[in-house]
C-alpha cells in the first residue's frame, strides 16, 4: 500500500451505501462476506482506486477483519491498489490479440502516451495497464476503459480514441 | 439449414428485452417445466439429451445434476460459471450480452430441477456492462412474475443474484469460483468433497457453464431425445465456437457437433478460410489450454479420415496426434505465426494466473515462461527444449486443480509438433530475434 497518499476517511455516498446494503442483503444470513468483491468494485468506482482507508471501511461494513479485505484485494487484478489516472486503459496482451498485431499497437499506444505499462501520464489523464484475455478474441486487438470495450484496434484508431478522451 | 438451439433468434432486433424474447417463444420452457413437469422429469430429459458441460471439461450435465446431494433442511445452490477467461474463448460473453434472457430462462429451469431457491451467476468482473444487461433482464423477468416468490403461481420461489468477479482466470475453476463467491481469494479446493456434496457455503451445489445452462430451455421444449438426435455419437447437440486468429471471419458460430474441421475453417458459412495470401499453419481448437496441432493433424486423423468438430474426433489419438474440444476457443494460425512466441505468450498467461497454491504450478509456470522467453529472445541453451518438456511433465497432474495441466499442455504440444522451430531459435539467435521472424522449415502448410 502506498504511504505517499494523504490519509483520509472514506465513506460511501448515501446512494452507494444504500446499494452496498442491498448487495449485502443478497446473501444468506452470516454469509455477508460474499459481498466483498462487489463492495470493492463499488469502492473503486467511487474513489477511483482501492485505497487502504476504503478497504478498512469495507471491512467495517461487513464486520470482518481488514486483513480479510487486503488479502482479497491483492489477489484480483481489477482492484487498483495505487492511485490511477482518469482513464485506465487495460490492454489485452494475450495470444489471439497478439496474432492480430496487438504487440505493435501496444507499442504505438505507449509511444503516443509517452508512458510504459503501469505508469500514468504526467497530466494524470491516462494510466496504462496490460491485462490478460478480455474475452473478445475475435475482435482483437482490444483494450478496455472502465466498462467500454474498444475492439479491432489499429494505430489510427488508438490515436482517435486518445484524441477523443483528451478533449 | 443447420439447427440453431442457442442463436436462432439472436439477430432479432430487441431480443435483449423481455417482450421481444417472449414473442419469439421465450419463457415457454419455464411455463412447461414449472407447471407440467417434476424436477426429476427435467433431470431425466437433460440426461437423455446427452449434453456435456460446455465450459471445457465436457462432463455430462445430467449426470452432474444427478450427483447432487439432497439432505433435508439444507439449501441447495445452482451457480452459473460465467467467468469465461480462457484465451480464445468469447462465446459466453457474446451469448449473455445479446440474449440475456436465454441464460435467465435456463437458470430458472435448472434451479427448479435442482431444488435451488437462490442461484448465482458469477460473471468475470471485466464484463461489468454485461452484468448490467443481466441485472436489467432479471428485473424484467421478476416484474413479469418469472422470478421471485411464487413464480407463475406454482409455489416455486427463486432469487437470482449476479456476482462480479475481480479479474482472475482461476475463478473459472469451479471450486475457486465458489471460494471467490464466498468473498475469498480464488484458491481451488481439494476434491473430494465435490461441490455436489459440499459446495457453496458447504451446501450441495451444482456449477454449470453459461452455454450449458442456456441449452435447457430447448431441451425442455423439445425433449432430450430430440437434442440427442443432433450432433454425432456422444457429442450431442450444438456447440458455440469462438473463432479467432488468422481467418477471414472471426466470430461466434453455433455448429452442430460433427462438422469437419476443414469445413469449419474454410467454408463461407463459418470462418471463410485463412486471410488472403496466407496458408494454414496450426490450430488451437479448444482454448489456449488444449494442445496445439499442426495443420495436417488439425484437418485429418492419423488414419487419414477427416477430423470432425466433436469431443471424440478432436481427441482422437490422444495427445500424440489429437487435442480437445475444450471450451470451443478456436484459434487459427497462418504461416506468419511464430510458435515459440505464441507458446511464450500462453505461458506468461498461465504464470500470471496461477493462484500460487501448489508449488509445481506456482514455480513451474514461471520457470517455463522464463525459459521460453530466453529462447524467443535469442538466449536459449541447447538443453532448454528438453528442460521445458521435463518441467511441463512435472506440473501436469501434480496440482489441486487443472490449471497446472492447462499450463503444461500448450508447451508440451508445441514442442511435440514444432520442435524444429524451437531448435531454430536456439541455433539462429540473431535471426530469431528479428521482428516477425518465423521458422518455416519443411512445415506442411495447407
Amino acid at each position: 500500500m502506498s504511504n505517499t497518499v494523504e490519509n483520509k476517511t472514506v465513506v460511501f455516498t448515501p446512494e452507494r451505501l444504500s446499494k452496498a446494503q442491498e448487495i449485502i442483503a443478497r446473501y444468506p444470513e452470516g454469509r455477508q462476506k460474499s459481498a466483498l468483491l462487489p463492495l470493492l468494485h463499488l469502492l473503486q468506482e467511487q474513489e477511483g482506486w482501492t485505497s487502504p482507508e476504503g478497504m478498512d471501511y469495507v471491512a467495517r461494513l461487513l464486520d470482518i477483519q481488514p486483513i480479510e479485505v487486503y488479502e482479497v484485494a491483492t489477489f484480483y487484478t481489477m482492484y487498483h491498489l495505487e492511485p490511477v489516472g482518469t482513464h485506465v486503459i487495460e490492454y489485452c496482451r494475450t495470444g489471439p490479440c497478439c496474432l492480430m498485431g496487438g504487440e505493435d499497437v501496444l507499442a504505438h499506444l505507449k509511444q503516443r502516451l509517452g508512458i510504459d505499462t503501469g505508469q500514468t501520464t504526467v497530466d494524470g489523464r491516462f494510466t496504462l495497464k496490460e491485462v490478460e484475455c478480455l474475452a473478445a478474441c475475435g475482435m482483437g486487438p482490444v483494450f478496455q476503459i472502465r466498462e467500454k470495450y474498444y475492439m479491432n484496434l489499429t494505430n489510427e484508431r488508438v490515436d482517435e480514441i486518445i484524441d477523443e478522451l483528451s478533449k | 439449414m443447420a439447427t440453431k438451439i442457442l442463436t436462432e433468434h439472436i439477430n432479432v432486433p430487441g431480443i435483449e428485452t423481455f417482450d421481444v424474447y417472449r414473442k419469439q417463444g421465450g419463457y415457454t420452457a419455464v411455463e412447461k417445466a414449472l407447471k407440467t413437469m417434476t424436477p426429476e422429469a427435467i433431470v431425466e430429459e437433460v440426461k437423455k439429451s446427452g449434453v456435456r458441460g460446455r465450459g471445457g471439461a465436457g462432463f455430462p450435465m445430467g449426470m452432474k445434476w444427478s450427483f447432487l446431494a439432497k439432505p433435508e433442511g439444507v439449501p441447495r445452490y445452482l451457480v452459473c460459471n460465467a467467468d469465461e477467461s480462457e484465451p480464445g474463448t468469447f462465446k459466453d460473453h457474446y451469448l449473455m450480452k445479446t440474449i440475456p434472457h436465454l441464460l435467465i430462462e435456463g437458470m430458472i429451469i435448472s434451479s427448479f430441477a435442482l431444488g435451488a431457491n437462490k442461484s448465482f451467476i458469477y460473471v468475470r468482473g471485466e464484463l461489468m456492462y454485461v452484468i448490467h444487461i443481466l441485472e436489467k433482464a432479471i428485473a424484467e423477468a421478476k416484474a413479469k412474475g418469472f422470478l421471485g416468490k411464487n413464480i407463475l403461481g406454482t409455489g416455486y420461489d427463486l432469487e437470482l443474484v449476479v456476482q462480479p468477479g475481480g479479474g482472475a482466470y482461476i475463478c473459472g475453476e469451479e471450486t475457486a469460483l465458489l471460494e471467490s463467491l464466498e468473498g475469498k481469494r480464488g484458491n481451488p479446493r481439494n476434491k473430494p468433497p465435490f461441490p455436489a456434496v459440499k459446495g457453496l457455503y458447504q451446501c450441495p451445489t451444482v456449477v454449470n457453464n453459461v452455454e450449458s445452462i442456456a441449452t435447457t430451455s430447448w431441451i425442455v421444449n423439445n425433449g432430450g431425445d430430440a437434442y440427442a438426435a443432433i450432433g454425432i455419437g456422444r457429442s450431442t447437440g450444438t456447440k458455440l465456437i469462438s473463432a479467432s486468429g488468422h481467418i477471414n471471419k472471426p466470430g461466434v458460430y453455433e455448429i452442430e457437433l460433427g462438422v469437419p474441421v476443414e469445413d469449419f475453417i474454410f467454408a463461407d458459412e463459418w470462418c471463410g478460410g485463412i486471410r488472403p495470401g496466407h496458408k494454414f499453419k496450426a490450430l488451437v481448437a479448444g482454448g489456449s489450454s488444449v494442445p496445439i496441432l499442426p495443420a495436417n493433424l488439425a484437418l485429418t486423423l492419423a488414419n487419414g479420415d477427416k477430423r470432425l468438430m466433436s469431443y471424440e474426433s478432436l481427441s482422437d489419438g490422444g495427445f500424440a496426434t489429437g487435442t480437445m474440444l475444450g471450451s470451443g476457443g478456436f484459434i487459427v494460425f497462418d504461416e506468419t505465426s511464430c510458435i515459440v512466441r505464441n507458446t511464450w505468450n500462453f505461458s506468461r498467461f498461465y504464470h500470471h494466473e496461477s493462484c500460487g497454491q501448489c508449488s509445481p504450478c506456482r514455480e513451474g509456470t514461471g520457470w517455463m515462461e522464463k525459459v521460453l522467453h530466453r529462447i524467443e529472445y535469442g538466449h536459449g541453451h541447447q538443453q532448454d527444449i528438453d528442460l521445458l518438456v521435463d518441467v511441463s511433465k512435472k506440473i501436469e497432474g501434480n496440482t489441486i486443480c487443472p490449471l497446472g495441466d492447462a499450463a503444461a499442455w500448450p508447451v508440451a504440444s508445441a514442442i511435440r509438433h514444432f520442435r524444429d522451430e524451437f531448435q531454430w531459435h536456439i541455433d539462429h539467435p540473431a535471426e530469431a530475434t528479428q521482428p516477425g521472424a518465423v521458422y518455416r522449415g519443411d512445415m506442411a502448410l495447407v
